[in-house]
């Protein structure tokens, strides 16, 4: 009784932690742009009650801001770590079930992409998109897929020597038949915990390009635009823009890991009896 | 010994190999990612120039660079000189890349070294500190404090301390490798190592919680060990078991993580640096990806993927060093 219970704990955890999430991210979406409009009158207001973060030099309220910018980012993270997990599937299950020499240049390329950092890999990308959106999403849909092939690639090879692997081989069933019914329905879970852990990576991936000015463009609220504003204040002694929306960054980023971590104990099958 | 010798060998030819393939994948990527690119690099140099330019020299400009040519045609150009050493003129600071690479690097070697080294040793401690009380509150609150230091941003963390140590304490200097107006033949090494000591330690809060994490386990199964059971039984206590049989096992699987952790290192070295303006490579690539400025971002680009390319090649000798299937061939 006390295992059930534990378990049921543990889904209204991650029910309670998925339910912040989308509540933050609807918030986001639904500010108008607006209300982030701000005017000169109340420029680099400290935190009070009418305006929570405080207010940036040009009057804008930070808290809307901040939020905007984390539904903007949750948004790229989102996209981009959905394209990398798709690329980590396929790079996975190609390089453990095709040929030697598939595996051999799958090896090869991860190793290239990790060969170069990734903060420069990224900066190439958004260089040659000629900066922005595009970029930004193209360069962490580029980086954030390798370990998580690697982890595929070794469970379809220890998938593969199951027993009932060989007996549906023996039975005929063809290659593609054990790929859609044997294989997929086996890695779907780690799919899913791995795209969400690789969220909170793309998220702060996103934050530090657009902090280093290769991201989103200036006007944009992003958390990274915010950030990098901020110090050139932080020398005046306004320390409202460096710290709040940083911390709720951080904040978004604990929560989107916790939540990952839930989802694998709850899916992972050699704790789901726990 | 010989055959431990001859394997090591053998690990070095096939990386070095791996490597210059690598390395040549990674120039042709890198030139056909900056050739995509809308800047135009013409319109950057003559900008950069300051002085209004005619049709007639623009052409000129354009022709002496080649800019109409295949871009496998300037490709091959480029990387000919490459081999013989000449990385090109930098837009943005008028001076060979390869000067500005050497000069900047030794700046960002400093700092890279302080942190890897201090982050080691902070891991290396925390992990086992971890693995010893394992399962017990010392263990719980660092395991929770790592998983909330993994999720923080270099940048950010870099942010605060600035606006901590700097601006509320005034104990810090706010950025650059040496004080403002003191010419560089001047500066002590003291005064530099002073306004190495935030930057370092924003870089190694970055690092080593992969190291404690990795530390904590190898120790926790070394623990559950039989032959650390015997111990026990002998009497021995718990430092004496960690010194005795811990550390032997722990520390180069540790070190070999340290030095395979070199792109992770670089990548928060951008961030560090341009949050503190230090002026190594991080800061120069991102300038040079701002101001358009190709043949640095090129060449800054080749670099540190040499560099992160020698960091796994150490990696994998140690690797090498303590695969016990070696051992048993050299005995």
């Amino acid at each position: 009784m006390r295992l059930g219970n534990r378990r049921k704990k543990l889904i209204l955890l991650t029910v309670v932690m998925a339910l912040i999430f989308i509540a933050i991210y609807a918030f986001g979406i639904l500010i108008p742009e607006e209300e982030i409009a701000g005017s000169f009158l109340e420029a680099r207001r400290p935190p009070s009650p009418s305006h929570p973060f405080g207010t940036d030099a040009l009057g804008r309220d930070l808290l809307l801001r901040t939020f905007k910018g984390l539904s903007v980012s949750l948004t790229v993270g989102f996209a981009a770590s959905a394209v990398s997990a798709v690329i980590a599937i396929l790079v996975g299950i190609g390089a453990a079930a095709g040929a030697r020499w598939v595996d051999g240049v799958m090896n090869w390329v991860i190793d290239l992409v990790m060969g170069v950092p990734h903060t420069i890999l990224i900066i190439l990308i958004s260089f040659s998109a000629g900066r922005g959106l595009k970029g930004l999403l193209i360069g962490i849909a580029a980086t954030h897929w390798c370990s998580l092939a690697r982890l595929i690639r070794g469970e379809v090879l220890q998938l593969q020597s199951q027993p009932y692997i060989a007996v549906s081989r023996k039975l005929g069933k063809s290659s593609g038949w054990i790929l859609v019914h044997h294989l997929l329905p086996h890695l779907l879970p780690q799919f899913f915990v791995g795209l969400i852990l690789m969220l909170p990576h793309a998220i702060l991936h996103e934050a530090s390009i657009s902090f280093l000015g290769f991201g989103l463009p200036p006007e944009q609220p992003a958390i990274g635009i915010i950030l990098s504003e901020s110090m050139g204040y932080l020398s005046a002694g306004l320390w409202w823009p460096a710290l709040l929306p940083g911390l709720t960054l951080v904040l978004l980023v604990l929560l989107v890991d916790n939540l990952g971590e839930q989802l694998q104990k709850l899916l992972d099958p050699s704790s789901a009896q726990e | 010994m010989k055959g431990s010798l001859g394997r090591l060998a053998r690990i070095f030819l096939t990386y070095s190999i791996k490597m210059t393939t690598l390395l040549l994948a990674v120039s042709v990527i890198s030139f056909a990612l900056v050739s995509e690119s809308p800047v135009d690099p013409v319109q950057q140099y003559i900008l950069g120039l300051g002085t209004a330019v005619s049709p007639e020299q623009r052409e000129q400009i354009e022709d002496y660079w080649g800019v109409d040519e295949p871009p496998a045609e300037r490709y091959i150009h480029w990387l000919s000189e490459l081999l013989q050493g000449n990385l090109g003129e930098s837009l943005l600071y008028r001076r060979p890349v390869a000067d500005i690479i050497g000069e900047r690097f030794l700046n960002s070697l400093a700092l890279m070294l302080c942190a890897w080294v201090l982050s080691g040793g902070i891991g290396f401690t925390l992990g086992c500190i971890m693995g010893m009380y394992q399962g017990q509150w010392p263990d719980k609150i660092l395991k929770r404090i790592c998983y909330i230091i993994s999720s923080v941003p270099t940048f950010w963390l870099g942010l605060v301390l600035l606006l901590v140590f700097s601006v509320w304490l005034g104990w810090f200097p706010i950025g650059f490798s040496s004080p403002v107006g003191v010419l560089e033949e001047e500066v002590t090494i003291w005064q530099r190592l002073y306004h190495l000591i935030l930057p370092a330690f924003t870089l190694s809060l970055l690092s080593f919680v992969n190291i404690a994490l990795h530390t904590r386990q190898k120790l926790a199964d070394v623990l559950n060990s039989e032959y650390v059971l015997f111990a026990r039984a002998r009497g021995e206590g718990p430092w004496t078991i960690l010194r005795r049989h811990g550390l032997r096992n722990i520390l180069l699987p540790a070190v070999t993580l340290q030095f395979a952790s070199f792109a992770e290192l670089f990548g928060g070295s951008v961030l560090a640096e341009n949050v503190f303006s230090y002026p190594g490579l991080g800061s120069a690539v991102s300038a040079a990806g701002l101001n358009s400025d190709v043949p640095l971002l090129l060449g800054i680009t080749l670099f540190s993927t040499l560099f992160v390319c020698v960091g796994n090649m150490i990696a994998n000798l140690l690797y090498g060093i303590i695969d016990p299937q070696i051992q048993e061939v050299s005995l």
